[in-house]
């Protein structure tokens, strides 16, 4: 019932079916980035949407119809803060003979008495509808020792101010890669810890491709099905199989901008259902699929309460991956995952399909791909996802013995990113030291 | 090579033609792309192989030699190509390729700049990203390369999504007509920070830009030009390490009271890797004290340095 709702509200808000839509709409998913970074949120845009930063609540109305790319500066006015469209200022190469400042720390002590400015006045000019870049220049002011730092502390210090008194919110479009990375920053046990490299390299191994028919079974909340239906642009299929009755939850679907093109694309199957054979009496199949559908709707409902707590909680504490929902009128996006069609599973029957990724959590490697891997066209490659080393030995290991696959591999990528700046380039201080293993193979005929 | 073309497509039912391109398959280190032709043969150290015997079989299967010794033949994917391709100059490896095609937001039906084409390693994979709609423009300064990129993308069936042009792309920039167009653009040059400009002018608004160097001095050089168009500047390195998987018999006697007296050698590892045949017989009588378990570790040897990517994204002024 519910479904045929959204369905309604999503064609009433004729929702963009460009393949790479450009601009923020009413309706749509976007990723929030606050201070370079220092947060991500997740919203769907309405004029009643609200985001918290600091201690202040903002009206996201202002990032409708913009740009994706768009960059945000909190200001003041008569009614109250609010989040106003910036442009950015071209930024001079000011700092590149830093190595010619010989200030360093010598004469800074922390005892903190350098600011004179205290809290009250601060908070004094803000109620006088100081702008931020003000304040900062206030606090610059009043610094004992701003003046003594080395060059580059200076550039810290005015960067931590902006973040406070200044913030800044870049609109960005959600794409598989920054919702990877979104939630393997706040919530990595949610998606198994896989990082967004690793998630490259599945759909890489996996040719996911347009047109192709991949089989995936995604116990990570949807991210792999989403990052494939991203890669198949409303052509070939996702299937997202099972064991048992009732389908993984994949409502990180929702957080990519899908089209109905794309979202039909997205199905659901039973391993079961995938793998009987047509010699199951017509009757028996009725009645199992009865059940199914019974327990689905339970699943979608949990699943359902699950977001909303997520949603609450978000608003309570000020989490890097926050899910904003308007206040008045909550816009859903159009389900993905029906029930994969009889003719659709007929044709994967006579054809195979054409790859597959398994990503499940808790799950033994071996006891699913034993089942799901006879569904593989001869010559399709698959991959295996997992966050611990020794189950996917074993399956590789079992696989090799069964020869059911060739060029088989474990591999675990290692990614590292760097602080490139004039005379300070080096890696960061901190990293991700782990991102997952990878076991692929391509599926052979054993005839 | 890929499934835009219908009829080529995997399937249970899809069997190797006269004419297709398959790869023979050795072992995972020994590949070699081979175009079915019926009167021809493929010749290695097993023997003879006859491609007539190979037509109407179907993909992913054994095939023997005239001497009963098999290799497998595969259907070409761009990883498989990446791998056998002809390296005219040096390659973007899986583990790069990914991460660039992830990052740069590639989906059916962008349009992607790339300089230079190079062997094609990376361009065979944006065209499988941008496909069936979008389009890959490649551009190279070596006439001769171009020209031989070409011919492998017409035989790996992926001609219609990408178009080779000889050009200096440090020197001329990319073509005016390209201007605006571009939702990607991939740079792989010696000097990366003279075609930014260009590449700034032919990206959309917010498209993203990504340069490869080996080197950390061009990396510096590219961001500072960088800073003055683009933000969310970002430079990693990517790298793949990889396990081998061995069925191992261990010995799990413990050292005190159930052990046999030659557990008094432990101390000398020769010695006892000398005895470890005889053990495993032993703890077969026993059955207890040797289990064969599978265990991994790491490869003892990787590639340790491809290159620094650097990513960014086009400055939102409009």
């Amino acid at each position: 019932m519910e479904l045929n709702k959204d369905q309604t509200v999503m064609s009433e808000d004729k929702k963009p079916q460009d393949p790479n839509p450009r601009f923020a709409c009413e309706g749509c998913s976007v990723l929030l980035d606050v201070n370079d970074g220092d947060r991500l949120v997740f919203a769907r845009l309405s004029g009643g949407a609200i985001l918290k930063i600091g201690n202040k609540n903002y009206s996201l109305k202002p990032l409708i119809g913009a740009p994706f790319g768009s960059l945000f500066q909190v200001e003041t006015g008569e009614d109250g803060s609010f989040l106003s469209r910036i442009l950015p200022i071209k930024q001079e190469n000011s700092s590149n003979n830093v190595m010619e400042d010989s200030r360093d720390n010598r004469e800074i002590v922390d005892n903190n008495e350098a600011q004179n400015l205290t809290g009250e006045e601060i908070e004094a000019m803000r109620r006088e509808g100081a702008k931020g870049d003000e304040i900062i220049e206030a606090l610059i002011a009043n610094s004992k020792t701003f003046d003594k730092k080395f060059q580059l502390s200076q550039e810290k210090y005015k960067l931590k101010k902006q973040k406070k008194y200044a913030p800044k919110l870049l609109l960005r479009r959600p794409f598989a890669r920054s919702i990877c990375e979104a939630y393997f920053k706040k919530y990595p046990a949610r998606i198994g810890f896989l990082r967004v490299d690793a998630l490259s390299l599945l759909l890489t191994m996996a040719n996911v491709t347009a047109y192709s028919d991949v089989l995936v079974v995604d116990m990570v909340g949807g991210l792999v099905t989403g990052a494939v239906a991203e890669r198949l642009g409303g052509t070939g299929y996702v299937c997202n199989t099972y064991k048992g009755n009732s389908p993984y939850p994949v409502e990180m679907v929702r957080m990519f901008n899908f089209s109905d093109k794309v979202l039909e694309r997205i199905v659901q199957s039973s391993i079961k259902e995938l793998s009987s054979a047509n010699t199951a009496s017509p009757e028996g199949n009725n009645q199992q699929e009865g059940v199914c559908n019974a327990e689905n709707n339970i699943n979608e409902t949990s699943s359902t309460s699950d977001i909303m707590v997520e949603e609450i909680s978000a608003t309570t504490e000020a989490g890097v991956v926050d899910i904003v929902v308007p206040e008045s009128k909550v816009i859903k996006a159009a389900k993905a995952g029906a029930k994969a069609s009889k003719e659709t599973i007929e044709m994967w029957r006579e054809n195979g399909f054409s790859s597959l990724i398994i990503a499940a959590q808790d799950q033994d490697p071996w006891s699913i791909a034993k089942d799901v891997l006879p569904l593989l066209s001869y010559s399709a490659p698959f991959v295996i996802y997992h966050q611990y080393l020794q189950p996917l030995a074993t399956c590789m290991h079992k696989l090799q013995q069964g020869k059911m696959a060739i060029n088989l591999q474990i591999t675990e990528p290692w990614l590292r990113e760097y602080q490139v700046l004039p005379s300070r380039s080096h890696p960061h201080m901190q990293m991700s030291s782990f991102g997952g293993y990878v076991l692929s193979g391509i599926r052979i005929s054993t005839t | 090579m890929l499934p835009t073309e219908s009829k080529k497509a995997l399937s249970f039912k899809r069997c190797i033609e006269d004419g297709d391109l398959v790869i023979v398959y050795e072992r995972h280190d020994v590949m070699k792309p081979v175009k079915v032709s019926k009167d021809a043969v493929l010749q290695n150290r097993f023997g003879v192989y006859k491609h007539s015997d190979w037509i109407g079989k179907p993909l992913g299967t054994k095939v023997f030699s005239n001497k009963g010794k098999f290799v497998y033949l595969l259907a070409p994917t761009p990883e498989l190509w990446t791998l056998v391709l002809s390296h005219r100059t040096q390659i973007l490896y899986i583990a790069d390729i990914s991460f660039v095609v992830m990052y740069l937001e590639v989906v059916p039906g962008c349009v992607v700049l790339e300089s230079g084409t190079g062997s094609g390693s990376l361009s065979t994979s944006l065209a499988r990203a941008v496909a069936p709609t979008g389009h890959v423009y490649s551009f190279d300064f070596h006439e001769q390369r171009a020209v031989s990129a070409r011919e492998d993308f017409e035989k790996t069936g992926i001609s219609s999504l990408v178009t080779v042009e000889v050009r200096d792309i440090q020197g001329e920039g990319f073509p005016e007509k390209l201007s605006g167009l571009a939702d990607s653009v991939f740079l792989d040059l010696p000097q990366p920070w003279l075609a930014v400009p260009s590449a700034a002018k032919m990206l959309k608004q917010d498209g993203v830009l990504c340069s490869f160097s080996p080197c950390i001095e061009q990396v510096q050089r590219t961001c500072e030009v960088l800073r003055s168009d683009f933000i969310e500047i970002r430079t990693f390195e990517v790298l793949l390490r990889t396990y081998e998987v061995k069925e191992v018999k261990m010995d799990t006697s413990s050292m005190v009271g159930e052990s046999h007296e030659e557990d008094n050698e432990g101390m000398r590892p020769c010695k006892r890797k000398h005895r470890s045949n005889e053990d495993v017989t032993v703890s077969q009588d026993n059955s207890s004290n040797a289990t064969s378990v599978v265990m991994a570790r790491p490869c003892s040897e990787a590639r340790g340095h491809t290159g620094y990517l650097t990513f960014a994204r086009l400055q939102c002024l409009a």
